[in-house]
């Protein structure tokens, strides 16, 4: 690991001004956050990351669940994994959010692990872990040794002649279908993003993976009030039971109404190179019937541009299952 | 915000940062390099072994101990951050002649083999006696699914976890 100077500070301007001088918030970021750290101090080891200056932030005033006047939902930044899905009222409201939360890690890591983090989780492309591969992610211009590479667990969806690395995260899932508000304070003041926009595509600059600019501090989210009457699920399919990252998930969120579906949110994870939303799937679904040829005819929609490389065909039967099973778990 | 907002680094010219870490209930006064993990502080600066390295990067759970009372990995965690919290290693529960009553049912229930993992194993189970966890062994494998044994022990980890817990 490189050396770095620590920075600790109880001060949410302190903290951005620590972070501002920064050339990129992307990879290569000379000053980084820290709160859980189960990203990034594993990835400092690997000399992947290598901020010369770190910032924790443990003890900004970010550790907050808060109901909102609106019946929706305010999620600190640091809170950790654990009270977010042990949170009664994400439990009664967002049962997607708690399963999906639940699914990811050991109870160890959702311990430390944060709301803000797991935002930001890096993927688990091992070449982009391994200093020594070809990776466009973590050295740009060098190539994707993963295309060509063991690519069985990489993404299906989303992907470029330049990256197709997963975004590993069960979270970002469920925040995709629950339409998540990302709020970020920088130099420049507040602003918020809808999730959809939060993450980028690879495309050409896979290295750059999410809107954030030097400075920028996610400080929370919030969630919309439930959609009335609906019901969610997050399933997840992988090579262990417990503690192993998605090979595919689905998060739905289904309103049904006179047995056909009214709403409906879909998003799928362990597939993409970013937290996979289908709103295509949703399109399909909406009016039909409650029945496995729906369903099957929404899953098919999802996985449409499904673009598999040599180890990962079998992804995309596993995502149209997975989700056709999640939609059956949430309306029969 | 004021974008000139001044910040003062915790780190000295000479690259070290100075903390007072609290560890089973005694604290100590240590100079420190950011980068020591708080597994590795334990280990090498404070002396405290019990504690294990296994894989040092979060997949395998040797190194769990407890922070204000919640299990957490010390291998993925700076030293530096843990500045008047409460930490717990496996010293800190039982001694020989005093075990925890955790540390006496994976005696009873031959709970390890080789007892590399056993240190994170005891901690990850006292912190989950305190845990919503279901009542069926299969509650336990998945809520101790963050400690790996590779002499494959699990059957009497969950059996020891169970007994302390009054489900077996």
């Amino acid at each position: 690991m490189r050396s770095f100077a620590f920075v600790r500070t109880d001060d949410v301007s302190a903290a951005i001004a620590a972070s501002a001088d920064s050339s990129t918030a992307q990879q290569g970021a000379s000053a980084r956050f820290v709160a859980g750290g189960t990203t990034l101090i594993d990835l400092m080891k690997l000399n992947v990351e290598r901020p010369e200056r770190v910032i924790d932030i443990n003890r900004l005033p970010l550790d907050r669940i808060e109901p909102l006047a609106d019946g929706g939902l305010k999620i600190g930044a640091t809170v950790r994994n654990s009270d977010l899905a042990n949170h009664a009222v994400v439990r009664r409201d967002y049962p997607v959010l708690s399963q999906a939360v639940l699914a990811g890690a050991s109870a160890q890591l959702r311990n430390m692990a944060t709301t803000g983090g797991n935002l930001l989780q890096r993927t688990r492309c091992m070449y982009f872990r391994d200093t020594a591969s070809a990776c466009n992610k973590r050295e740009p211009g060098t190539g994707c040794s993963a295309i060509l590479g063991a690519n069985r667990t990489l993404a299906i969806l989303g992907t470029s002649e330049h990256c197709i690395a997963t975004n590993p995260s069960d979270m970002n899932v469920a925040m995709a279908a629950l339409e998540a508000t990302i709020h970020v304070r920088g130099i420049r003041g507040e602003r918020s993003i809808a999730i959809a926009d939060f993450h980028l595509l690879p495309g050409d600059t896979p290295h750059r993976e999410t809107v954030l600019e030097p400075g920028d501090l996610i400080t929370h989210v919030t969630l919309a009030p439930p959609a009335p009457g609906s019901r969610s699920c997050y399933l997840k399919l992988r090579d262990r039971a417990s503690y192993e990252f998605a090979l595919a998930s689905a998060a739905v969120i289904v309103t049904v109404v006179g047995g056909r579906v009214a709403r409906a949110r879909i998003a799928l994870g362990g597939v993409g190179t970013k937290p996979w939303r289908s709103t295509r799937a949703e399109s399909v679904l909406t009016g039909e019937p409650v029945s496995g040829p729906a369903f099957r005819k929404a899953a098919d929609a999802a996985l449409h541009d499904a673009r598999p490389r040599s180890q990962n065909a079998f992804k995309v039967e596993l995502a149209r299952r997975c989700l056709v099973h999640a939609l059956k778990e949430v309306t029969l | 915000m004021n974008s000139r907002t001044q910040f003062e680094s915790a780190t000295g010219a000479d690259g070290v940062v100075h903390v007072t870490l609290r560890i089973n209930g005694t604290a100590y006064r240590l100079p420190l390099d950011p980068r020591a993990t708080l597994l590795d502080c334990l280990r090498e600066t404070v002396g405290l072994t019990g504690t294990k390295k296994g894989c040092d990067h979060g997949q395998c759970g040797a190194c769990t101990v407890h922070v204000d009372g919640r299990r957490v990995n010390a291998c993925l965690s700076l030293a530096v951050m843990h500045e008047g919290e409460e930490i717990t290693t496996i010293e800190g529960i039982g001694q020989p002649g005093a075990l925890h009553a955790v540390q006496s049912a994976f005696l009873a229930r031959d709970a390890y083999q080789c007892g590399y993992c056993t240190s994170g194993q005891i901690m990850s189970a006292l912190a989950l006696l305190g845990e919503p966890c279901g009542p069926k062994d299969a509650d336990v494998r998945e809520c101790m699914s963050g400690n790996i044994c590779r002499c494959g022990a699990y059957p009497n980890i969950v059996a020891a976890i169970q007994h302390v817990r009054g489900k077996s």
